[in-house]
């Protein structure tokens, strides 16, 4: 394979592993102030995510990064064009982050009610935002052969790209809530594996009309026909989508979640093979389109990315993997009575 | 206003900020890992509490650190998208090496850490702050390789109309970058001494938890002064290596107008840059400008009037951030030197613990001081010599920056105005009292 088709997959995943891990911060964090009936609760679901959420987050840093390193046009072009709703982005990401760090670091109600209105902005507009910008970008941005923009903000909320947001943040929801099924217990786990079933119950018709929906908006399937060997990879997806309710009825909650990972790799997937080899496809002209090949970096700076790539990403899986079965237990009262918890 | 305008302000009210928290989590986390171990090997309760309560800032500052980091990582492309698809190739991979090889480790860590103290034995998590603080310093590293570029490019050809990664070896061995981490990573160090100094004599002064804070100041005294002396024999280096990369940049440091051998130092000037010579000038000493330069006092130094008007960097910035960063370097190192003979007598010295309560801010402003130099001094280029800064700006309109860059202020505001009040509170309430 070429390097820069490599690297293009290697995009994606970047991205994939991005909402897989942050996907459920942002979905407890969308269910926080309505799933969190008191104090405890709520901070059962911050330290839920404590030690991880940061760690996670880097994930999107890291897909930043690489788009940037591999696909310096990409970056120039989609950030550009994309101002508005990534600088949201960002400034609820800012948000979130602070406001798990300070919510519990003043015990008044007025304190915690700011941070906590906070933590659920924060949460579920990146969740909605992502969603919306990468169903725009599987339909094509209107942008000329120069990288100039020609749209204004408000067109990205269509109805295809709005239907896009409401799939990731009940993919989100379901995987956030399935993560905390295993990290609580009683009556907050009884709220939580409810919240999972029946939101699922909503996902699946929107995946289905999803999926419909891109038949008429992009021209993702266009690979799909000339390979029909890639819908196996859809198979998968819908079996892990359909697989979660079943762990969940089955009480295995750990399954679940990763059911519902898995679910969200997939789905993202699903965009990324549909778009190859385009990273941004422009609206206006198929030949202004940014490809994996019209796009990258040099060959040199490929080949030092991606031994750079494959040397320190599996480290990272690694001792991130350790992380979290260092904090895999429900959360505890002692856990919350800790100094130097959330 | 055009957005180029405005963007620059946006970006330097950005990594401005940013820079406020970026040093203490260099500086403070080496410091708080030292601690712990203390902590871990002697087993003694105050190291544990002293632990504690500088891990408590460190935590605050550090979340501050983080959330204004990310803003910046995506501004080269919302902000300054022809400079990433022209330098992409070489900027953009030290950045993301950054992310992969040092931010990963930091944020995970920094989880355990907080969370850890009942998993992981006393030395294992003493052990994760030592990797918390290799992580952030190797953070620094990688970013400041890549500022290293934008200030002297090398490694590199033009090809199709953009730079292209020619050799590695020569990017990761660039001078200024390496100049630029051997003099920031000490300025962080001095920074959290003098934060630690600083906050130590506040408790001091009141006679309280003496046990935590006597030690704690005197970590913070040998510290600051290896670290600022470290800064000074750095900086002159730097100095050295500017005066022959970046000629315009030297000559805005100094307000120096006419290319002359022997060239004086200033003593103090007022600028008067429309008409190209200083308004007022008083104690020019010879050939001590060449001597600083080139080590010689006989060498030449061009003078801004040589070179080209649209070349020339905004002189009064560069000249003010200039003296005061070389001003309180000076400074620092006399208050520490001053420090380590009183070492053993801090209570009898009260004079000298309320000087250090009141020089808490100066290396902040120091630190802030030596970024002006070092990006207002290069412009107008964005990337030295080679592409322009009203070149490299993004095709977007007037009002989307104008809204981002009120939006940054007004954010930026609060955040600091909330961090401030919780490191205050955190300070004032002390560490926990001794259980013996
Ligand atoms: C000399 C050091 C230095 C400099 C010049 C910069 N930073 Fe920084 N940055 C750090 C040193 C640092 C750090 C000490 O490593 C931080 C501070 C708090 C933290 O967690 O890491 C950090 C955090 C931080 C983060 C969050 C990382 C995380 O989630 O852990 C990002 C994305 C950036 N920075 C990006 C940038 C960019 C794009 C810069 C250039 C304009 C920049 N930083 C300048
Ligand atoms: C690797 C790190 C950094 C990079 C890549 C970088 C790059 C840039 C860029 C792209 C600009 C905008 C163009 C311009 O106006 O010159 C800029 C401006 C500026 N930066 Fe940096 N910067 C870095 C770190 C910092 C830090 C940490 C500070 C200070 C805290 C700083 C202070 C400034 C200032 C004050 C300006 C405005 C200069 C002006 O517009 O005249 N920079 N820098
Ligand atoms: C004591 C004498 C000092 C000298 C001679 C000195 C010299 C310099 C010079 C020449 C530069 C500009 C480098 C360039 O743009 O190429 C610089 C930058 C800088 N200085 Fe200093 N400095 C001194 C003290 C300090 C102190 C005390 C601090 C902070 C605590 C500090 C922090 C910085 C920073 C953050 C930069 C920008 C990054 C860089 O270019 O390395 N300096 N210094």
């Amino acid at each position: 394979m070429e390097l820069q088709t490599i690297w293009f997959f290697l995009w994606g995943l970047l991205w994939a592993v991005f909402f897989m891990t942050s996907g459920f911060d942002f979905g407890i964090g969308t269910i926080y102030p309505f799933a969190g009936k008191t104090d405890t609760d709520r901070r059962t679901m911050l330290n839920a995510i404590g030690p991880l959420w940061d760690g996670n987050e880097v994930w999107l840093i890291t897909a930043g990064g690489v788009t940037f390193a591999a696909f310096p046009l990409v970056y120039a072009t989609m950030f550009s064009a994309l101002y508005t709703p990534l600088m949201l982005i960002l400034f609820a990401l800012i948000f979130r982050g602070v406001a798990i760090h300070f919510r519990s670091k003043i015990d008044t109600p007025a304190w915690k009610k700011v941070w906590d209105f906070l933590i659920f902005i924060g949460s579920f507009l990146p969740a909605l935002l992502f969603g919306v910008a990468f169903a725009n970008i599987f339909q094509g941005i209107p942008f000329d052969d120069q990288g100039l923009y020609h749209g204004n903000t408000l067109r990205l909320l269509n109805p295809y790209g709005l239907l896009g947001g409401l799939l990731f943040v009940l993919l989100f929801i379901v995987h956030g809530a399935n993560w905390m099924a295993i990290k609580s217990a009683g009556a907050l786990q009884t709220r939580m594996v409810a919240i999972s079933q029946k939101t699922w119950l909503i996902l699946v018709p929107v995946a289905v009309i999803f999926l419909i929906a891109s038949y008429f908006a992009t021209d993702l399937y266009a690979n799909y026909f000339q390979y029909p060997v890639l819908f196996f990879v859809t198979l998968v997806n819908v079996a892990a989508l359909l697989s979660i309710r079943y762990f969940v009825h089955k009480k295995t909650y750990f399954k679940a979640w990763f059911a519902s990972a898995v679910t969200i790799v997939l789905c993202t997937f699903f965009g990324i093979i549909g778009l190859f080899p385009a990273l941004f496809p422009s609206s206006m002209n198929p030949d202004w389109h940014l490809t994996a090949f019209n796009a990258s970096s040099s060959p040199l700076t490929l080949k030092i990315m991606l031994a750079v790539v494959l040397v320190f990403i599996p480290i990272v899986i690694c001792y991130q993997i350790w992380a979290y079965h260092l904090f895999k237990n429900p959360v505890t009262q002692e856990d919350l009575d800790m100094d130097e918890a959330y | 206003m055009d957005p180029v305008f405005l963007s620059r302000l946006q970006f330097a009210a950005a990594t401005m900020f940013h820079f406020l928290f970026v040093p203490l989590t260099l500086g403070l986390s080496i410091l708080v890992a030292y601690m712990e171990t203390k902590y871990a090997r002697t087993g003694k309760e105050n190291y544990l509490r002293m632990t504690k309560f500088w891990g408590k800032l460190f935590l605050i500052n550090f979340a501050l650190g983080v959330v204004t980091g990310i803003t910046l990582e995506f501004q080269f492309g919302t902000n300054w998208s022809r400079y990433s698809a022209y330098v992409g190739d070489i900027f953009g991979s030290l950045l993301a090496i950054e992310a992969s090889v040092a931010f990963f480790l930091e944020s995970t860590f920094i989880g355990i850490w907080i969370f850890g103290w009942k998993k992981l034995s006393p030395k294992a998590h003493a052990g994760v702050m030592w990797v918390i603080a290799f992580a952030g310093n190797m953070s620094a590293v990688w970013i400041l390789l890549a500022n290293g570029f934008m200030q002297n490019p090398v490694g590199y050809v033009i090809r199709d109309g953009r730079a292209e990664l020619d050799s590695f070896f020569a990017l990761i061995t660039n001078k200024h970058g390496i100049l630029e981490i051997i003099h920031v990573i000490p300025s962080a160090l001095l920074l959290s001494a003098f934060f630690i100094m600083g906050v130590a004599a506040w408790h001091l002064l009141r006679k309280q938890h003496l046990d935590v804070f006597e030690p704690s100041f005197r970590i913070g005294l040998v510290v600051g002064l290896v670290s600022a002396v470290l800064v000074a024999v750095t900086g002159d280096m730097h100095g050295v290596n500017v005066s022959k990369t970046q000629p315009a940049k030297l000559a805005a440091m100094e307000s120096h107008w006419e290319t002359q051998t022997r060239a004086p130092l200033v003593l103090f000037a007022i600028p008067d840059e429309e008409n190209e010579r200083n308004r007022i000038e008083i104690g020019a000493i010879p050939g001590i400008l060449s001597f600083l330069g080139f080590h010689d006092f006989n060498a030449e130094v061009t003078g801004l009037r040589d070179i080209p008007k649209d070349e020339r960097p905004p002189v009064l910035p560069t000249f003010i951030g200039f003296r005061t960063m070389v001003g309180l370097g000076t400074l620092f190192i006399l208050l520490t030197v001053y420090g380590w003979f009183k070492r053993n007598k801090l209570l009898e010295n009260p004079t000298y613990l309320k000087i250090m309560m009141f020089s808490l801010p100066l290396p902040y402003i120091a630190i802030e001081m030596g970024w002006i130099v070092s990006e207002v001094g290069r412009q107008p280029w964005i990337v030295y010599g080679l592409m322009k800064t009203a070149e490299a700006a993004s095709p977007v309109s007037t009002t989307q920056v104008f809204t981002s860059l009120m939006g940054f202020i007004l954010v930026y505001g609060l955040l600091g105005a909330v961090g401030f009040f919780l490191m205050a509170k955190t300070v004032k309430e002390g560490p926990e009292a001794a259980t013996r």
